[in-house]
């Protein structure tokens, strides 16, 4: 992507957009074989991207659901994924000035990739065409090859053999590696939910080591205060977003 | 049924923190505590599931395939490789080791 002055022409902005669209929309064949894999039907996975539609939060919640774990642990781990499109949303929400009638509407796209072509654009038209058009994107082939990749994951048979059961964990892989770019804390909630999530998991019930988890992140944040007693309740000094959309895409 | 629930709940949870962020007004979550755990919040979840989604086996813990794989992702993430190719990498990788009785 490209930042390059105040007049960029819409070509440019769309350009951006459709790359960005493109290359994630095409990733949802991996959430349709690991969905199918998981043991949810056909419906039930292409539900999941008509009516979740953020990435990590399908493929938390399949995976949850997959290792045993009950229904409201796995949603709750899929939600608290979900939250930070809220902050997405409201830096958007300024950028954008959309219409109050078509806020609803353009809520369903306010997701990693749309918040972060919206913000590399110039104008308040670059923006508005970006956001539109990666949702757009996104949206339409998020979910057409969902249903590709459910319906490819009968034909393939075991999807494990195919090496499929590494894409769940890659695409978080993928999501995570900007913002350990960030700062210290980032590493040190990452490292310490890693130990909470895998040393947990043989004595908790299926999903709940990951909602422990969690817990690292305000941990870290009362420590972070601690150490720099000066700043004003504890924000760090560099990253006014806390850098989760720093890299500008993937 | 199970499942329909699960979806049903993160479908309509999702939803609502997605409108959310639209709808409330700025200053209510510019909290910098409040903001600065958002963003954490994800880094936690993330680093969690990708530990635990490459080395879970039920409740125990091995070291398979997987593992190259995601070894794998994170050198293409390194050298700043696309997002389908990062993925395509751990899939193809871990297939190859499978294949080769890893």
């Amino acid at each position: 992507m490209t930042a390059d002055g105040a007049d960029k022409p819409d070509r440019a902005v769309v350009r951006d957009a459709l790359g960005v669209g493109v290359a994630v929309g095409l990733s949802g064949f991996a959430f349709g074989v690991t969905s199918a894999g998981s043991g949810l039907g056909l419906l039930q996975s292409c539900a999941l991207s008509l009516l979740v539609f953020t990435g990590a939060s399908q493929f938390a919640l399949v995976g949850a659901l997959a290792a045993g774990g009950s229904p409201f642990t796995a949603a709750a781990g899929a939600f608290f994924l979900g939250v930070r499109n809220a902050f997405y949303g409201l830096r958007l929400s300024q950028l954008l000035a959309l219409p109050r009638a078509v806020r609803p509407f353009a809520a369903q796209w306010v997701i990693d990739e749309t918040t972060a072509v919206t913000l590399a654009q110039p104008t308040r038209r670059a923006r508005r065409i970006g956001f539109t058009v990666t949702g757009l994107t996104l949206y339409a082939l998020w979910n057409l090859t969902t249903l590709f990749g459910a319906l490819g994951a009968k034909a393939i048979g075991d999807t494990r053999a195919w090496g499929l059961d590494a894409a769940g964990p890659a695409v978080f892989l993928a999501l995570l590696a900007p913002m350990l770019r960030t700062t210290t804390t980032e590493r040190v909630v990452a490292g310490l939910a890693v130990l909470l999530g895998l040393g947990l998991l043989p004595v908790l019930p299926a999903g709940v080591p990951v909602l422990v988890a969690a817990l690292a992140a305000p941990v870290a944040l009362v420590a972070e205060g601690r150490r720099r007693p000066r700043g004003p309740r504890g924000e760090p000094v560099t990253g006014p977003d806390g850098g989760a959309v720093a890299e500008g895409d993937r | 049924m199970n499942t329909w629930i699960a979806i049903g709940l993160t479908a309509v949870g999702c939803y609502a923190v997605k409108l959310a962020g639209l709808l409330v007004p700025a200053g209510a979550m510019e909290r910098p505590f409040v903001r600065r755990l958002a963003a954490l919040l994800p880094v936690a979840l993330l680093a969690a599931l990708t530990a635990q989604q490459t080395f879970a086996d039920g409740h125990g813990l091995v070291l398979d395939a997987r593992v190259a794989g995601l070894g794998a992702a994170a050198v293409a993430l390194v050298r700043r490789a696309p997002f389908l190719l990062v993925v395509a990498a751990a899939v193809l990788v871990t297939a190859g080791v499978r294949a080769l009785g890893g």
